[in-house]
């Protein structure tokens, strides 16, 4: 599948392909038709996390070029980050070349006057750090929006503007990349949604890096997440069960949220939590019904996490299709509609949760 | 509507209204982020209303540029969490003194609309997307008598109040049933550096304390009882300013 280039306007008449797994078919469908998707009482819930412009060039103390690449922040007001050599976006990750080694107390200097500390040094990879701003608070936030850039790949080559990586919603930054599955969902679609009857609801997920050119972090992403559901979110899931409404995410870091929350609480709890949940074929979700996502190639996370909404087979089919009808991949692609399976009303009765209750309210997935 | 705890946003919050607005509703619990061009005093507001007890972020910034919007949405909601209530009270009156509308440069004209009118819409499309999501929210332009009427060599001013207060009619009505409220709120005449500016010679004695319009601008965001979606309010008007200032 090509890559979309360019940050692009989505239009009501781009593509959204439409993959339903309870009748295993294929079709060409539009973002205008989302709304008619979906029906009066499903909830649909997206992740609000803004992008933070998370990439900064620089230079180690002894002089050489890097770029680091923040991951997110930590409770302690560290951040993980990862360092890649010199160059820029340009050069995909994996042929850029190795940054020099770092080791603990080192300063990197940040364009502007950032600077950061290394506090860490990941056993995963000597790329994979933990840093401390000289700055806090306010005086951080406005340097780092200042002077970082948007994290960005080789197949868009033009300079990313924040405001091409955020979609309608956005709010707190804690996203280094774009929760891109959003980006159909301009308020006009959300407006009309509304008006049929849909719920809306957010939580916020901290979602990190696909690549880092590094394979020894590569094969360990994702990596765990913060996330946030706030109360409301909560209670707009449960009435929607009670009321026999299916429950939709947009975006997988969505369906890792909320699944990480009932797997770990037996149904999703409100606060801030984290998820290292890896959900691929066999996974039996208990909360999220079906999604709306983007185009993800074969062995991608993503990719083995749609795996637990429609069957392998299916995916390989639409992904086939895709490449042949011209569907573009990548953050800026087309969109993609795994139908949500019918509402089990009171599924949340079995909250408490054993996983053969689990696997019992939803054997109709068949995985 | 309990404004503690919650994530509120205020431009041109170093002097005059916009100062008092942030005070009052970092005194009512709001946590508070504070837009402003001048940094030193910008800074000044934050540490008086830490003094006092509140929470309060500056971010110096200007609405009137457009690659400034994004990094004051993203460090706002980054510093005080998604943002509840967004106040519009930066303003210029454009270029000095008043003049005739056709002696006005029309540069001037363009700059007074972009901090004006373009300014807030740019921040409202970065801010009330999340309010429609989450399902509450408050979008305020603080308006003017300049709006309504036309005063001869306010042209400028004047154009880009009726215009903005246009934008919050059209924006209420497309967010009507969301659970989002977009107000647009005439303070009247107050005794701030602007109106000066604009009146020299005006006697100040006649002219409302901000920190008093600002308590009932306050009360009536908080309101949405008495602060419908789409309305048009004049805050000296309200019974709540005889009231909160009595």
């Amino acid at each position: 599948m090509r890559p979309a280039t360019a940050p692009r306007e989505v239009r009501l008449d781009d593509r959204l392909l439409v993959i339903d797994p309870s009748s295993e078919e294929l079709r060409d469908g539009r973002v205008s038709e989302l709304v008619e998707l979906l029906r009066p009482g499903d909830l649909v819930v997206v992740n609000d996390a803004g992008t933070l412009p998370a990439s900064f060039s620089g230079r180690t103390a002894s002089g050489a070029a890097i770029e680091l690449r923040l991951l997110g922040e930590e409770p302690s007001g560290a951040f993980a980050a990862v360092l890649l050599g010199e160059g820029d976006w340009r050069t995909p990750t994996e042929h850029r070349p190795a940054p020099p080694a770092v080791s603990v107390g080192e300063t990197l200097h940040l364009r502007g006057d950032l600077h950061v500390a290394v506090v860490e040094v990941s056993k995963l990879s000597p790329r994979l750090l933990r840093v401390a701003f000289d700055h806090a608070g306010d005086a951080l936030w406005s340097r780092l929006y200042a002077w970082g850039r948007p994290i960005q790949y080789a197949h868009v080559p033009e300079r990313l503007d924040l405001w091409s990586v955020q979609t309608t919603y956005a709010s707190r930054p804690v996203a280094v990349e774009m929760p891109s599955a959003g980006r159909p969902l301009r308020a006009g679609v959300l407006l009309a949604l509304r008006r049929r009857g849909v719920a809306l609801a957010a939580l916020t997920h901290a979602a990190g890096v696909s690549a880092t050119g590094d394979p020894a972090i590569d094969a360990a992403l994702p990596l765990p997440e913060w996330f946030e559901l706030p109360e409301e979110t909560v209670a707009a899931i449960a009435a929607t069960r009670a009321r026999g409404g299916r429950v939709v995410a947009v975006g997988t870091s969505v369906v890792r949220a909320l699944e990480g929350s009932a797997a770990k609480h037996g149904s999703p709890r409100a606060g801030r939590d984290e998820t290292d949940l890896v959900i691929g074929p066999g996974f039996a979700p208990r909360v999220v019904d079906g999604l709306l996502t983007g185009m993800h190639e074969r062995k991608t996370s993503h990719f083995e996490l749609l795996a637990a909404f429609a069957p392998r087979g299916l995916l390989e089919r639409a992904l086939a299709h895709a490449a042949t009808a011209g569907y573009r991949g990548h953050e800026f692609g087309d969109a993609c509609w795994i139908a949500p399976r019918e509402s089990r009303v009171g599924a949340y009765t079995c909250a408490s949760v054993s996983s053969a209750c689990a696997s019992r309210s939803y054997s109709s997935t068949e995985l | 509507m309990d404004l503690r705890g919650k994530g509120v946003l205020v431009t041109g919050a170093s002097r005059g209204l916009g100062r008092a607005l942030a005070r009052e509703l970092a005194r009512r619990g709001a946590r508070v982020a504070l837009v402003a061009r001048d940094p030193e005093q910008l800074e000044t507001v934050v540490e008086e209303i830490r003094a006092a007890g509140g929470e309060a972020h500056g971010i110096a910034a200007d609405v009137g540029d457009k690659h400034a919007i994004h990094p004051i949405a993203g460090v706002a909601a980054a510093l005080v969490g998604p943002i509840e209530v967004a106040i519009h009270d930066a303003s210029t009156l454009g270029a000095l003194p008043l003049r005739e509308l056709l002696d006005t440069d029309c540069e001037d004209l363009e700059r007074v609309l972009a901090v004006n009118l373009v300014g807030p819409f740019r921040l409202t499309k970065a801010v009330a997307g999340n309010m429609l999501v989450r399902g509450r929210g408050v979008v305020v332009f603080v308006s003017s008598d300049a709006a309504v009427s036309a005063y001869p060599r306010w042209g400028s001013y004047s154009v880009s109040k009726a215009a903005a207060d246009h934008l919050a009619r059209v924006l209420a009505a497309e967010l009507d049933g969301t659970g989002v409220r977009v107000l647009a709120i005439d303070p009247g005449e107050m005794d701030t550096k602007m109106h000066a500016d604009a009146v020299p010679d005006a006697d100040r004695s006649q002219l409302a304390d901000p920190a008093d319009v600002a308590r009932a601008v306050v009360a009536l965001v908080a309101d949405p009882e008495r602060a419908p979606n789409g309305a048009r309010l004049l805050a000296q008007s309200v019974r709540e300013f005889a009231r909160v200032t009595s």
